[in-house]
């Protein structure tokens, strides 16, 4: 079990819910994944529409946590407005924080993410800050009252994995005693593993579940990566080194010559 | 009255916000509803009183990641 801020969970692989191929395929994948916890978020709704009751329906039949989150928001005020209206539909206080500041790279506007976490975290909210690897920002979320970071990895959507790897070592470093959760940017499996074997407590990611040729087999192979790479950091891996050790005993051996 | 509905322009006689998401046909408990960028909670609908302009923005769940 993962103890996210007081609430049990049985995986640490959280899931977003958009791009699938159909509300079906996003039901098998949350379940092969073996996910907890699930991203939505809120939009305009159709005026006499019934989309936004169905997707509701079917994310309440999954049985698992919700975190919505204000993606798309690109000011404080939008966020924190945002944060509030999903508050009143999820019936939750977890919030994913998203203020966007730059159109191509889709990085976190940082000085207005602080303030909007601020003023969401007074107001009762658990913040969860989608952030940079920056450690001067993730401590100043720290300081406005936020209790777990969500650093990128690479850019949404962008597939890249782990690129700075140094960047989340040291945040995994400076942090020890944070829930930190990679969000965006994770392309494979491997990825997931490699965040985890660094310490993260958890992933979240959506693309590269919902855009695979198999979501579903996909989501599964993300769900055991994250396990994987939990028991890896776990269990105390060998440090690399530059010279060849043999691994069987040279003590006793033949000699032919 | 003038009133500008999630992005789009509309005249209606509507007093209070319910009347208004009566007016247009919304319903259901996953709504949630903010005027001029402001939540307005769901208990205080009936009693919101509506300006010449307001821009009103009706949400609901969808997917997200």
């Amino acid at each position: 079990m993962f103890d996210l801020l007081g609430t049990n969970l049985s995986s640490r692989l959280l899931l977003g819910t958009a791009q699938y191929p159909s509300p079906a395929i996003l039901a098998d994948a949350v379940k092969a994944a073996r996910t907890s916890v699930v991203t939505v978020s809120l939009r305009r709704e159709m005026a006499g529409g019934r989309a936004g009751e169905q997707f509701w329906s079917l994310i309440r039949s999954l049985g698992v946590k919700i975190l919505p989150n204000t993606a798309g928001c690109h000011s404080v005020k939008e966020a924190v407005t945002t944060a509030k209206m999903a508050r009143e539909v999820f019936g939750t206080n977890w919030i994913k924080l998203e203020v966007i500041g730059n159109h191509d790279t889709l990085q976190p506007d940082v000085f207005g993410l602080i303030e909007a976490a601020r003023i969401l975290c007074e107001d009762g909210f658990a913040v969860f800050p989608y952030t940079t690897d920056d450690l001067v920002v993730a401590e100043r979320l720290l300081g406005a009252g936020c209790k777990v970071l969500m650093p990128w990895c690479a850019p949404i959507g962008s597939a890249l994995g782990p690129i700075n790897i140094m960047a989340l070592r040291s945040m995994r470093g400076h942090f020890p005693g944070v829930p930190l959760i990679v969000d965006a940017g994770l392309g494979r499996p491997s990825h997931a593993a490699t965040v985890m074997e660094l310490g993260f407590d958890a992933v979240l990611l959506n693309t590269a579940v919902a855009k695979a040729a198999d979501p579903v087999c996909m989501a599964r192979a993300f769900g055991k990566a994250v396990e994987a790479g939990r028991e890896a950091f776990c269990s105390g891996m060998i440090e690399p080194r530059d010279v060849a050790v043999p691994s069987t005993p040279t003590i006793g051996r033949a000699v032919f010559s | 009255m003038r009133l500008t509905v999630n992005g789009e322009a509309h005249e209606l006689a509507a007093t209070t916000l319910a009347e208004l998401l009566a007016a247009l046909d919304y319903e259901g408990d996953w709504l949630a509803t903010a005027v001029n960028s402001d939540l307005v909670h769901k208990a205080k609908r009936a009693e919101f009183q509506l300006s010449d302009g307001d821009r009103i923005e009706i949400l609901s769940p969808m997917q997200g990641g």
